[in-house]
Order: structure tokens, then C-alpha cells, then sequence
């Protein structure tokens, strides 16, 4: 199988040398192949958003490495990753453009990473093929190309940022509580949604999650961070046989008793 | 009393048409990219003393326009590249180059503050020599020229380029995401944005008779002025028909000025007028500012971006 993602030594520190000293990250290393799709759990505060913010640029990194296909991306800033990395955050506000409609949203993503010019920015033969990616949302979708997406519901908009993301295949998406902003229905379709996606396009996958049940359920591979390390990381064989009982049972084991009244597992 | 009014109203149309460009300009970087731009005040009378020291070389009314159009990009650029590359605040940034600007536009007029036209071909004579009247030669230029940047704009607007300008200005973060370098995306935006006003300024020189270096205090407020009339008109349109109704907007604001004029006043209250007008504006609930200039912020953020 071959890597896609090496992530060597990494630390984050924030407000370094003051007296709020936050070790955030204090040496992550891992490595994920072609078609891993690793969902990822810790307590609040843990460092997972701190971690995909690493991986896609939006957090300079001062110490340690990020390697993608075999190249240093450790210094490229977000746009220049962005042809290979794309992400849904936790807010649906954060990943489309309001006042842009839904077509000119996905020509945005079907543009990512991409040289822009003054081609049309929205193509006629692009539009049969936004209706197909929509209409398999099943939202009722694919006849709203020219709607505003600031008109439309948090789970729908969830949905495309969700498409736009996988319109140009990426070598790498991050996921970040991407449905924890949703309400307990629309959760199950967006994340229903991802793994149709995911699968489809055997993507490799990072997506955290607080929900231990989701974080069981998909998914090859289990990572859960503590202390701004990888505490646990099981594989997807380790992960077939779990229940939720007994992965609070490994996390017990692996960081102490201190657990049982952690914010995580009330989810 | 008719005749007057009919007067009235064909002036504000001339003029309100030249002005419109401003207000084109000023809603390009505060709407589409939700930056507060005050390069405005600087590059207006640049545009006005370009156009005007190339009339007076003999250049074509054309080319000295057009000349006036570029001298605005670059001021734009400045702005642009201030605010991005050496991350100044963007209502800082256009502060120091309309600073700056003010020195660089008297250098243009010769260290002179006023230099007239008199006598010198336009791009109103033009028309004029057609046989149209003075007003409405104006008005033919005027609307010729709206068009053709308002035309030229929505046709942007609908480009890759246009997409990844808007969708900056509408959310950074998703645009960065998708691999939109937002810092030239502003830096362009800032200068078709001072390119539209110095051509304001200098289709206004050009109907004064006269560039002007202190014809920019308080053009700001005239751009945000026909924004905001436009704005209250008429609620939620695509881009094109916001354009068009910027014109509208700035039509409207030059009769209400000349209202204000019916009664009485010195034509330095004109600026006080304005001011009066943009507080009502502003103090209407619906309407929004930049996301660093939001209304009533009492943590000052407005330095912020
Ligand atoms: N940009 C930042 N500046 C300062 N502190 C930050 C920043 N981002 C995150 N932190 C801090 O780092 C810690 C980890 O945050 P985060 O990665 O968001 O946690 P998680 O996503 O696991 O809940 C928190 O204590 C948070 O306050
Ligand atoms: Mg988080």
C-alpha cells in the first residue's frame, strides 16, 4: 500500500514562553496509507482541530514535519495545498460562500487548487453534472443551482460543502466534527453521505469526531489523542470487535482513571 | 417652476452618472470584498489631475481618461499590497496611500491646487461637437461610460477570477481552502476598485472645467451615500442590478443635495449635507457596514483587518 501522509514529530505550542503555555501537540507520528480512513476521538481541548489545522496549512508549524506523497509540505501555505487537501469544518457557515449560489459554490470546488482565469466561472457543461452530484444528496437539491446558499439549511449546506470537497477527487480529506453543528437526523444523512463518498472514491481520510459510536462504526482505523499524543491507535480489526464500554475501558487504561468525568464521554 | 425642476433633475442626472462610478468603486471594496477602502479620497483627485495634465498636452479626451483609469489601478495596487503583503489594517492602508497620494497628485498639477480646462477639447466636446447641448452631452458620455464599466464588471464577475473575488470577500476562510490566493484576489479588487473612482474623478474634472488637489475630502461618504440610497430602494440583487442601481442611488443623492442647495446655503455645507445624509442612512436598521467597521463595535476591531 503506499503512504500518503507522514506525520513526523509533530508539536504545536501556543502562546510559547508566556505563562499561558499551551503544549497542544507535544509529538505526533503517524502514518496513513491509500484508502485509510482513520476517525479520530479525544476529550475537549485535545488538540484533533489543532492537528487538521497542521495538516492543512492553517497553523504555521515550527516543529516537525508534514509529508504528503512522498513530498515536504511542511512550509506550503493553505492555497498551495488545497489542490491536494480539502476539508469540511464543524460550522456549515465555514465552507461555502453565502452570497454565491449553489453552482457557483461547486465551480468554486470544482476549480480547487487550480490555475483561475477568465474562463466562465460557472460552465454550461458543468451544470448536468453539478445536478448528478446533487441528486444523489437526495435533498431535493439538484434543481437549486441558481439558489443563494446562504438561503439554505445548515444540514444542506453541510451536504454540498461535503460535495464540494469531493468534486476534485483529493489525495487527502479532513474532516472535523462535520456533523456535530446538525441535528440528530440530518447527522445521520451527512455522515451516511460521507462514507458513500469516501468509499467511492477510496479516499484517504482523517475525521474527528466526538461520537464514539460514529467514531466505531466508520472508518479503518481508530486514533484517539490525549495529552498531545496518539494514546490509542487501533487498527480495523481491533475496531470490528469494539463497543463503545470497551473502548472507554481502553482509554481508561491507557491515561488513568482521570477519564471518567471527561467532557468526551457524555457524548 | 416646472423648467426649473425638469433643470434640476437633468443636472442631477449628469452629475449623479459621473458619480456613480465612485460608488461603483467604493462597493466593489466595501460590499464584494467587505474591506473599508479609503484609498478613494486620494485616487479621485488623481484621476481628475491625470486626465486633466494629459488635455492639456493635447492628449486624446480618450486615451487622457483612460490614462486616469490606470493611475487609479496603481493606487489601488499600493493599497492592495499594503494591506496583504505588509498586513496593515485595510482602512490604515488606504489612509497612507491616500496620504501619500495627496503629494503625488500636486506633483501632477505642477505644485498647482487648481488647473483649468478652459478651452481645452474634452470627452464632453466630443459629444458636444455632435450637436448635443453641454447637459447632455454629458449625459450621453456618461451613460456610455457606466455602461461599458458596468458591463465589463458583471462579465468579471462571472469568470473564474470574478468567482474567487467574490467568494473572498464573502468567506476567506473557504476560499483559501479551495486554493484561492485571497491576497491577490483583494489587491485586484482594490485596484479595479480606485480605478473606477479615479475615472469618476476625472469624467468630474473634465465636466467642472478644473482638477482640483482637494476635490477628494469627503467622496467617501458620496460613494457610501448612493450605496446606501440604492440599498434602501431596493433590497437583495445580483450584482448586475445592484451596479445599476448605484447609478440610481447617486442620482438620487445629487437631488437631494441640490434640495439642500435651494435653500440658501454655502456650497461648503454641501459636505456637512452629506454627512447628515450618510448619519440617517446609517441609523436605518438594515443596513451593514464591513465586517471591521461593524456598527456600535465597542472592542474597536475596526483596526483589525
Ligand atoms: N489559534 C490558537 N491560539 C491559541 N490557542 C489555541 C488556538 N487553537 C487552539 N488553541 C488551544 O489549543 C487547545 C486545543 O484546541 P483544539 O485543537 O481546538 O482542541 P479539540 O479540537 O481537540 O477540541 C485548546 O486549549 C485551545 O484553547
Ligand atoms: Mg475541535
Amino acid at each position: 500500500m503506499s503512504q500518503v501522509l507522514k506525520i513526523k514529530d509533530l508539536h504545536q505550542t501556543f502562546e510559547q514562553g508566556t505563562v499561558n503555555e499551551n503544549r497542544v501537540l507535544r509529538g505526533i507520528n503517524l502514518e496513513l496509507v491509500a484508502g485509510d480512513f482513520v476517525t479520530i476521538i479525544g476529550s475537549n481541548g485535545a488538540g484533533k482541530s489543532t492537528l487538521l489545522n497542521s495538516i492543512a496549512g492553517t497553523l504555521p508549524i515550527k516543529q516537525g514535519q508534514i509529508i504528503l506523497n512522498g513530498n515536504d509540505i511542511t512550509k506550503l501555505p493553505v492555497t498551495r495545498r488545497a489542490e491536494k487537501i480539502s476539508r469540511v469544518f464543524q460550522d456549515p457557515k465555514m465552507g461555502t460562500a453565502v452570497r454565491l449560489t449553489v453552482e457557483e459554490n461547486l465551480a468554486l470546488a470544482m476549480k480547487r487548487g487550480q490555475k483561475r482565469g477568465f474562463r466562465a466561472g460557472v460552465k454550461k457543461k458543468d451544470r448536468d453534472f453539478f445536478k448528478s452530484q446533487l441528486a444523489q444528496l437526495n435533498l431535493n437539491l439538484e434543481n437549486r443551482l441558481g439558489t443563494e446558499i446562504g438561503l439554505l439549511s445548515g444540514g444542506q449546506r453541510q451536504a454540498i460543502t461535503l460535495l464540494m470537497a469531493t468534486l476534485r477527487r483529493p489525495d487527502l480529506i479532513l474532516l472535523d466534527e462535520h456533523t456535530a453543528a446538525l441535528d440528530p437526523k440530518t447527522s445521520i444523512t451527512v455522515m451516511q453521505l460521507t462514507e458513500k463518498l469516501i468509499n467511492e472514491q477510496n479516499l484517504t481520510a482523517f475525521m474527528v469526531t466526538h461520537n464514539m459510536e460514529d467514531a466505531i462504526r466508520y472508518g479503518n482505523r481508530l486514533i484517539m489523542l490525549h495529552q498531545g499524543r496518539v494514546a490509542l491507535d487501533l487498527t480495523e480489526k481491533e475496531k470490528k470487535s469494539l463497543t463503545v464500554a470497551k473502548l472507554m475501558e481502553m482509554f481508561q487504561k491507557q491515561v488513568g482513571t482521570e477519564v471518567k468525568d471527561d467532557a468526551m464521554l457524555l457524548a | 417652476m416646472i423648467n426649473t425642476f425638469w433643470e434640476l433633475f437633468l443636472s442631477a442626472t449628469s452629475q449623479g452618472l459621473l458619480w456613480s462610478l465612485m460608488a461603483i468603486g467604493v462597493y466593489l471594496t466595501f460590499r464584494i470584498l467587505d474591506l473599508a477602502d479609503m484609498t478613494a479620497e486620494g485616487s479621485f483627485p488623481l484621476g481628475g489631475a491625470i486626465a486633466t495634465m494629459c488635455l492639456i498636452k493635447g492628449i486624446n479626451p480618450i486615451l487622457a481618461t483612460l490614462a486616469a483609469f490606470v493611475g487609479g489601478l496603481i493606487a489601488g495596487f499600493v493599497t492592495g499590497v499594503l494591506n496583504t503583503k505588509l498586513r496593515i489594517p485595510s482602512l490604515l492602508a488606504g489612509i497612507i496611500t491616500m496620504t501619500g497620494l495627496y503629494s503625488i497628485t500636486s506633483r501632477v498639477m505642477q505644485n498647482a491646487a487648481n488647473v483649468s480646462l478652459l478651452g481645452k477639447d474634452t470627452i464632453f466636446t466630443i459629444a458636444q461637437n455632435w450637436g448635443l447641448s453641454r447637459n447632455n452631452a454629458v449625459i450621453l458620455m456618461g451613460v456610455i461610460v457606466v455602461f461599458i464599466v458596468i458591463a465589463l464588471l458583471v462579465i468579471f464577475f462571472r469568470t473564474e477570477i470574478g468567482l474567487a473575488m467574490r467568494a473572498t470577500g464573502d468567506n476567506i476562510q473557504m476560499s483559501a481552502a479551495n486554493g484561492i490566493k485571497t491576497q491577490g484576489m483583494k489587491i485586484l479588487g482594490y485596484m479595479i476598485s480606485n480605478g473606477c473612482i479615479a475615472l469618476s474623478g476625472a469624467l468630474l474634472a473634465q465636466n467642472n472645467g478644473f482638477a482640483d488637489l482637494n476635490s477628494g475630502v469627503g467622496t467617501i461618504v458620496i460613494g457610501l451615500a448612493s450605496i446606501i440610497i440604492a440599498e434602501v430602494l431596493l433590497r437583495n440583487l445580483s450584482i448586475g442590478a445592484r451596479l445599476l442601481t448605484l447609478i440610481l442611488g447617486a442620482i438620487i443623492y445629487r437631488l437631494i443635495l441640490a434640495l439642500v442647495f435651494q435653500m440658501n446655503v454655502e456650497p461648503s455645507d454641501a459636505k456637512l449635507a452629506s454627512a447628515l445624509v450618510l448619519v440617517v442612512c446609517l441609523a436605518l436598521p438594515n443596513f451593514h457596514l464591513p465586517h471591521n467597521l461593524k456598527k456600535g463595535d465597542k472592542n474597536v476591531s475596526s483596526l483589525k483587518n
